[in-house]
């Protein structure tokens, strides 16, 4: 008997354990009736998490945030989230997206439209990329939070050498000839990633071109603009770089972030990369582990243009954020978005993990101007930035490029057509990818 | 005296090749309780892996976007003829079948090497012996793969500073061959132990009074191998081919660490991969799947058909 009432005792514990630790689960806290937002970030130096502790702290109990980090590549960032959120998972309350997968998060349906009122709020003061990228369909539908763009790196030193006046715009060509006169290299992303996308896509658009021409359009229906003499300018540049014998060791298999090892290494004295390359020299000659007379040497400038006198789209990246669907706390969540995205936390986001904020008066504030010497840059390449294709199938356009632009060796005249042909044959359902 | 009766019939009711016919109320008992036991998790097992296969069988004659759900079509076999005339499709076959061909045969030659050290090594060096050969099969493929690309990688690697005559600026993984040399390595690397550890049990079951006659006989050891050892493990060897070959040519961690399919790198379950889980082509990904699942399935008849492999004998049932 005995027996049996300590049966039942530890059976009515267990289900008391597991429906408190259930409880746990939640996105709520019934005690205190301060909603648990759930923000699944990329990963970074701990900034997210902090802008996330002190917005909670600012809310006064209106919501707490809690992060959640996802992989640290874009495309496998991509996958997960949209694993859940086909599943409509309803743990996902708020989510750091690349801007290339908001048309297609929007499109599936899985981001919470953004009120009227607040749509103002949050692209006021924006760099116009930066807005551009979180918008879809003429409507925003994700709040910038931070805009990356990429900057032409170089050796103060060579650049010199090579008689470049590095004032005024530079082209591909320039550098392609400075580079072969001094027998350096120009570190460039080969690797068949999203940044050999990113490539692809600033030097197209830096010719005037578009890799898509109606992004709006379903799969079959898209119409690319690769073959094109926009197109073909961007081969022409990467063909010039390996004749020239200017593309450096390894280019195949070169991301961003062997490229800048590449140029802290004395291995390219020219690169385009984005800012986060100055902090990473710096901490390098901090700590000694290259010398603090390279990294003085270090000079940024304007994305090269592909032609010359015709101004450059650089690259644009960064994160937005958004709002799923099937939070169940979506009010504390645009709330939440109002706080994660103000002028402060970008200022101090970019302080602290070195990625550049979205709000152009971020780049006036006193501190930042001191940290980042090149911040009139970075905001001046944000301005002329372009975004890369905005289309729900971004994920086929971009492979298809990166599938036939790699290896940068291989590219020829005919890569344009040849990648056009394949990316129309992928969204129509004809070929594999 | 019945009991004894009984159990003798029954005895020879279970004996293999002897069918149903005769079988004695024991013998029925028996079997219905090993239905009764293993039952469960034999319903069990049929439902996780079943389940799947159906699903991914009917999603395959779809025109299925997991973003666009709306947008679901029954397309009939249109999925499969895209893949079966794509280019990849059997490029990827091919890498498949290289580095499944090539991985085994050398799995094997090495994998009997070290089961024959395992096996012959005595005293207190046996569990070293073992442990230091098993190792690298209990590191996570992922791991392994990470560790062989940076082995090799150009900025990160110290292979092309030990080995002779490569320069210092060579790329292995922008080369198709020479990619897969490293991916065949680092497999050969991680799984060869699994074959030893198969082959050490085939080993164990070679009777010494064999080994003995045949010595007393004035056998050399060579032929000993070949003609009492190797014979007495052929099942053993099978298996371990069978197994390892299906593993191998499943192989998706290597290429997607390493390469990602670059260099013309790509593979069957890495292609399933890019399409279901990459491009969110539940439809398409399906159909290479199901082909995927087809191509496992004539290895297993092959094997099990035309090399007459036995699993019960392989685990010393017979």
């Amino acid at each position: 008997m005995a027996g049996h009432w300590r049966t039942r005792v530890g059976v009515v514990s267990a289900g008391v354990m597991l429906a408190s630790t259930l409880g746990a689960c939640g996105s709520g806290s019934a005690a205190t009736g301060t909603p648990t937002l759930n923000w699944y970030i990329n990963p970074d130096n701990g900034g997210q998490a902090a802008i996330a502790a002190s917005c909670s702290e600012a809310s006064n109990g209106a919501y707490a945030i809690e992060t959640s980090i996802l992989p640290s590549q874009a495309a496998a960032q991509r996958e997960q989230l949209m694993r859940r959120l086909a599943g409509n998972d309803t743990s996902i309350d708020l989510m750091s997206l690349d801007p290339v997968f908001v048309p297609e998060t929007s499109e599936a349906g899985f981001l919470a439209p953004i009120p009227d009122d607040l749509k103002q709020t949050l692209s006021d003061g924006v760099v116009q990329g930066a807005v551009q990228a979180a918008t879809w369909k003429g409507e925003l539908v994700a709040a910038p939070f931070w805009a990356n763009t990429q900057l032409l790196w170089y050796r103060k030193s060579v650049a010199e050498a090579a008689g470049l006046d590095m004032t005024k715009p530079i082209t591909w060509q320039q550098l392609i000839d400075a580079a072969k006169a001094e027998g350096t290299a120009i570190g460039v992303q080969g690797t068949r990633a999203e940044s050999m996308t990113v490539w692809v896509n600033a030097l197209i658009t830096s010719a005037g071109g578009k890799v898509i021409e109606n992004p709006d359009a379903k799969g079959p229906d898209i119409e690319l603009g690769l073959d094109s003499e926009a197109g073909r300018a961007a081969a022409k540049v990467m063909e010039q770089i390996t004749a020239a014998g200017v593309a450096g060791p390894g280019i195949d298999n070169r991301d961003e972030s062997a490229t800048a090892n590449l140029f802290q290494q004395d291995g390219a004295d020219f690169m385009v990369n984005w800012p986060f390359v100055y902090a990473q020299g710096k901490s390098a000659a901090e700590g000694g582990t290259m010398d603090q007379a390279i990294f003085d040497d270090y000079g940024w400038a304007l994305y090269p243009q592909v032609t010359a006198g015709q101004e450059s789209a650089p690259p644009l990246g960064g994160i937005d954020v958004g709002v799923s669907a099937f939070s169940e706390h979506r009010e504390a969540a645009f709330e939440a978005v109002q706080c994660i995205v103000s002028q402060e936390n970008q200022a101090a986001y970019m302080l602290s993990d070195g990625n550049p904020a979205a709000l152009e008066a971020v780049y006036d504030d006193p501190k930042v101007k001191q940290e980042f010497p090149m911040a009139d840059t970075i905001r001046q390449s944000l301005q002329q930035a372009a975004p890369r294709p905005q289309t729900a199938y971004y994920n086929e356009v971009s492979q298809g490029i990166q599938d036939r632009w790699q290896p940068v060796s291989g590219v020829t005249d005919a890569t344009p057509g040849a990648s056009s042909t394949f990316i129309g044959e992928v969204l129509r359902g004809e070929k594999l990818l | 005296m019945s009991s004894t009766t009984t159990a003798r019939a029954g005895a020879t009711a279970a004996a293999p090749g002897k069918g149903r016919v005769g079988k004695t109320d024991r013998a029925k008992a028996e079997a219905r309780l090993g239905w009764y036991l293993a039952g469960p998790a034999f319903v069990i097992l049929v439902g996780v892996t079943g389940y799947p296969i159906l699903q991914a069988l009917y999603e395959s004659l779809f025109s299925f976007r997991l973003t666009a759900p709306a947008d679901r079509e029954f397309i009939g076999l249109r999925n499969y003829s895209v893949i079966l005339t794509d280019s990849l499709w059997w490029s990827a076959m091919l890498n498949t079948v290289l580095i499944t061909l090539v991985t085994v045969a050398v799995e094997l030659v090495i994998g009997f090497a070290l089961a024959m050290v395992m096996h012959k090594v005595l005293g207190w060096l046996r569990p070293i012996v073992r442990t230091a050969i098993l190792v690298p099969y209990a590191v996570i493929t992922v791991v392994s793969a990470y560790a062989w690309q940076y082995a090799f990688g150009l900025t990160t690697g110290f292979m092309n500073a030990v080995l002779p005559g490569v320069g210092a600026d060579f790329d292995w993984f922008a080369n198709k061959w020479t990619a897969l040399t490293v991916i065949c390595l680092s497999e050969i690397w991680k799984t060869t132990p699994f074959i030893s550890l198969l082959l050490l049990a085939g080993l164990a079951q070679v009777p010494d009074d064999m080994l003995e006659a045949a010595k007393v006989d004035g056998a050399t050891a060579r032929e000993r191998l070949f003609r009492v050892t190797l014979p007495n493990m052929k099942a053993s060897i099978m298996v371990a081919l069978l197994f390892r070959a299906l593993d191998a040519f499943r192989i998706f961690d290597n290429v997607y660490i390493m390469t990602k399919g670059a260099a013309g790198t790509e593979t069957l379950s890495a292609l399933a991969y890019n399409q279901t889980i990459s491009r969110l082509e539940i439809g398409l990904g399906s159909a290479v799947s199901v082909l995927l699942f087809v191509c496992v399935l004539i290895i297993c008849f092959i094997a099990i058909k035309v090399f007459g492999v036995d699993l019960a004998r392989a685990r010393g049932e017979s």
